[in-house]
């Protein structure tokens, strides 16, 4: 070995790397991340900018700039629809967030009895169409309500009153899962010393607790805002003429065959989704690292009287929840609710939308949902995450996007783009495939972040081991990555097909005769005044989501047993420098 | 050297930036076939990228590969034909121990019996054969480290590459890995290059070190050569314990500091300027012997630090107060010394062990 001198150190660097010559495999990595940005392309950018393009547009295709909007805003009919839709959206936000906020609290800082059944009580929502939510709530206040007719008390439920409670039902899971998240994380040190300083119990809740919570807190306002603003069912079937921007859309595309118009509404409700999708993103940034590897994970304490209460307002909003499933499951189950209460099956035949049609259809799409989306959401983490590009900046931007796109925008862009006779994809229009593909896109950001944490958790050199040796990177990634990020997946799957089969907002402008959808019956049954088999078919919607769900924790613990004996071992994986 | 054979590694002009910012400049230097080569510097340095582009991992901005003659620069990984180990090791976590040393033989579609005969020999080697079967997860760290490297060498390579392979392990464990792949590489005669940020570890391990700062090689010899004669103030600040202090030329071989004159190692560049001079702790002489030697002068004890064989004597030389100098000196020999806390006693920094580099001395 010898030093072969050392010239000027100033000597110009060239911009260009020595490129490696270019082999089969790296074709391989570049024609994937082509097929995946192809992908983005098709089904997120160019729908999005087709919706935008034709609220531009008058009815007949010409340019008219921004007169459509003027129209909106000037309409008072329509223009009403954003601040309703900002009025319900922040109540249900406040009222969700705290009611979550304080259940939460009681589930992870308390030693409550029985936190495992309240928890999975409170989850109960997630497993149905949201308008269900609304349904319960018109059978219990509505005009002939139970509660109506035994106190002789209208609440006047039909309207904003009604949305927001039917909304708070339905988003109370997802704020009370990341608060459960937020308030987990905790330090017990901080705590010990709170204590040993004298700090009283409040002072305490406000110096320690509050600020470790605070993102989680406003990421779940986030997520709350979001679901409301853009959700469909629950101001459909119990918004009366009060009217948001989301039934507003579907007013003007189904009702009055507006098409323009609702591409304006469109992209005026994009603006709060955007917004809040990209408050979060600065919020979430600023949130790692707040539970340092050195702290002492919180033992729920007693609680004291505090406790008893906790203890009797939990048993509250879990009673609420599932009395609002009794409801559901009751009046599917009997001859006319709330008139006569003699117990049928007749509701199940389903007989004015054709039998089991749309339930088999519906469990089509979310099982292949399941399966394209897990695909292409990890397979594009994967790309993203570890195959070089100059474009993979862009591709991961598109690939979180989606999150802010409500559900009847992305319908709405979906019609335009593929209802198009020039379109080279118009053979999907009226199929099932794109249902699939709207509910891929509709759910992606959540699974794609999921996989990117995933990838990100493991170590980069894996693939740099196997690249060392020679071994194809798709060998490695099938050998290792997958398995290792299998729980992942997974939940990815779950995640997609659980979100199919009860989403309605994403799917109701897309099904045609022959792939008409669960969810969507629901809706035309409700709005047919077959509220019945509309709450018979929620239950379906939910027994099948509950047997999935259970199904795969039952099938997970056995494949967890068999193939991931390795995740036990005496100690930990090796530490990082 | 009259070796008709090329080098095992060489590489030459070797440049990378990260963006605007340059990690390598212009970097040229041989690795002979057998020996152990250490890219020695501080986090930052950029010897880790330097690997990194050896392994084909990183690509470089200008430069040439060479690994036996062959020309790797555009080569994939795959084709360069050495084994790697990692900071973090990266073993399969949901393989077993055979399946890991198995993979990158099992790519090569070879018969599954020589795969298993050559698991088997290689977890011989490493001493693990009795834990095949076990994941990664239930090894001790020495245990997961010993299997990278039976991976790394599983497909018979020419070269192998450690990246800080020690860096994550506690003292203890470190020291006697460092012998074990000092013992192995030793034993099957396999040219090595090991990044690393600890001088110990590089002095204990290599044939050779390359000691590397700001993206530039500053030396290349062997341990003796860079502990002995640091080429740049860098390298003697960096490796070893040193003394530095500020002086002021008087002329090649002879500076100032304070009311002392002192006579040193020549240094090459002009006189009068301001010069750093240096000197190991256990080349300064304390006592008796000191009182006859060159370059002497009276000093303080200001503390006596205790470190089991030696004793670590803090002195402020009379005159050059704020500049301690340290003073080792062997456990039997410290009474003889008359060494005492707050004592004087008479200090020598000898001629030929004083070297002298141009400019202030690091900031302490």
């Amino acid at each position: 070995m010898s030093r072969r001198g050392r010239s000027g150190a100033s000597a110009a660097i060239p911009d260009a790397v020595v490129g490696l010559r270019t082999d089969a495999e790296q074709w391989l990595r570049w024609a994937l991340l082509a097929l995946y940005a192809g992908f983005l392309y098709a089904f997120v950018l160019a729908p999005m900018v087709q919706v935008a393009w034709r609220s531009l547009l008058d009815g007949e295709g010409g340019f008219v700039a921004l007169a459509n909007y003027l129209r909106y805003f000037r309409t008072p009919a329509i223009a009403a629809s954003i601040t309703n839709s900002l009025v319900v959206s922040s109540a249900a936000m406040v009222v969700t967030v705290v009611l979550a906020f304080v259940y939460a609290y009681a589930l992870t800082r308390v030693r409550l009895p029985g936190r495992g059944a309240f928890r999975l009580l409170a989850m109960l929502p997630i497993f149905a169409p949201s308008l269900v939510q609304g349904i319960a709530f018109v059978y219990v206040f509505g005009n002939n309500g139970v509660f109506t007719r035994l106190t002789g008390v209208n609440i006047g439920v039909y309207g904003a009153k009604g949305i927001v409670m039917a909304e708070v039902f339905y988003c109370f899971p997802h704020a009370m899962l990341i608060l459960v998240a937020a308030l987990s994380a905790a330090d017990a040190r901080l705590y010990d010393a709170a204590a040993t300083l004298g700090a009283s119990r409040l002072r305490t809740f406000r110096t320690v607790t509050l600020p470790s919570v605070r993102y989680g807190v406003m990421s779940a306002c986030f997520v709350v805002f979001t679901l409301v603003i853009t959700d469909f069912g629950i101001p459909k079937v119990i918004g009366g003429k009060y009217s948001v921007m989301a039934t507003e859309i579907y007013n003007q595309v189904i009702g009055q065959q507006n098409f323009t118009m609702g591409a304006t509404v469109s992209v005026v409700l994009l603006v709060p989704a955007l917004l809040a999708f990209l408050v979060d993103r600065l919020v979430q940034r600023r949130q790692y690292a707040l539970v340092t590897s050195a702290a002492r994970p919180l033992v729920p304490g007693g609680g004291g009287a505090a406790r008893w209460a906790l203890l009797v307002y939990c048993t509250a909003v879990a009673a609420a929840v599932v009395g609002i499933y009794a409801v559901i499951v009751t009046s599917s189950l009997v001859a006319r609710w709330p008139y006569d209460f003699s117990p049928t099956l007749r509701h199940y035949t389903f007989d004015t939308i054709g039998g089991y049609t749309p339930l088999l259809n519906s469990v089509e799409v979310a099982a292949l949902t399941a399966v394209a989306g897990t695909l292409i959401t990890f397979g594009g983490a994967y790309l993203v995450e570890r195959c070089r590009s100059p474009f993979n900046g862009a591709l991961y931007m598109l690939s979180i996007l989606p999150v802010s796109i409500p559900g009847m925008v992305l319908g709405l862009a979906y019609i335009f783009t593929f209802n198009a006779p020039d379109s080279p994809l118009n053979r999907l229009y009226g199929t099932l495939a794109i249902l699939v593909v709207s509910n891929v896109v509709h759910y992606f950001t959540v699974p794609f972040l999921t996989a990117t944490t995933a990838l990100k958790q493991m170590d980069p050199e894996f693939e740099s081991v196997g690249a060392s040796m020679g071994v194809r990177f798709y060998r490695t990634v099938w050998r290792v990555t997958v398995p290792i990020a299998l729980p992942a997946i997974v939940g990815i799957g779950m995640y997609f097909f659980l979100n199919a089969m009860v989403t309605l907002s994403a799917v109701v402008f897309l099904v045609a005769p022959g792939t008409e959808l669960a969810a969507v019956a629901v809706l035309l049954l409700d709005d047919a005044g077959e509220t019945a088999q509309a709450t018979a078919m929620s239950v379906l919607i939910i027994l099948i989501g509950l047997g999935v769900r259970t199904a795969h924790a039952v099938a997970l613990r056995g494949v967890t047993r068999r193939t991931q004996a390795w995740r036990t071992g005496p100690s930990g994986p090796p530490a990082r420098g | 050297m009259a070796d008709p054979r090329p080098p095992a590694v060489a590489l030459e002009g070797i440049a990378k930036k990260f963006g605007p910012v340059v990690a390598l400049r212009d970097v040229s230097l041989t690795v002979a076939e057998g020996e152990f080569a250490c890219f020695l510097g501080p986090s930052g340095c950029g010897k880790t990228t330097l690997l990194r582009i050896v392994a084909g991992l990183e690509r470089q901005n200008a430069g040439v590969v060479r690994l036996a003659g062959r020309d790797v620069s555009r080569l994939p990984p795959g084709e360069r034909s050495y084994g790697i180990v990692f900071q973090s090791y990266a073993l399969f976590p949901n393989l077993t121990v055979a399946r890991n040393v198995a993979y990158g033989l099992e790519a090569r579609r070879a018969a599954r019996a020589r795969v298993a005969a050559r698991v088997d020999e290689l977890l011989d080697l490493v001493h693990l054969r009795a834990h095949r079967d076990r994941y990664p997860a239930q090894l001790s760290g020495g245990e997961q480290q010993r299997v990278a490297l039976a991976r790394a060498l599983a497909p018979s390579p020419t070269l192998l590459l450690l990246d800080e392979p020690l860096s994550a392990r506690d003292a203890r464990v470190r020291v006697a890995l460092r012998h074990e792949i000092k013992t192995l590489q030793r034993r099957l005669g396999l040219t090595t290059i090991m990044v690393t940020h600890d001088q110990e570890e590089a002095l204990t391990m290599a044939d050779r070190i390359v000691v590397m700062h700001d993206g530039a090689v500053e030396q290349i010899g062997t341990p003796q050569e860079i502990y002995d004669a640091p080429s740049s103030l860098f390298v003697a600040r960096f490796v070893g314990h040193m003394n530095f202090l500020p002086a002021t030329s008087l002329g090649p071989g002879e500076s100032r500091v304070a009311d002392l004159r002192l006579r040193h190692r020549p240094v090459a560049p002009d006189a009068g300027g301001a010069v750093t001079l240096a000197i190991r702790p256990e080349d300064v002489v304390l006592g008796p012997a000191a009182r006859e030697a060159a370059n002497r002068g009276p000093a303080r004890v200001a503390a006596l630090q205790f470190l089991g064989g030696y004793t670590r004597v803090t002195l402020e030389l009379a005159g050059v107060p704020g500049r301690p100098i340290d003073c080792d000196v062997a456990a039997g020999a410290l009474p003889e010394a008359g060494v005492k806390e707050g004592g004087e006693v008479v200090a020598a920094l000898p001629p030929d062990r004083l070297r002298a580099y141009p400019g202030a001395p690091p900031a302490r």
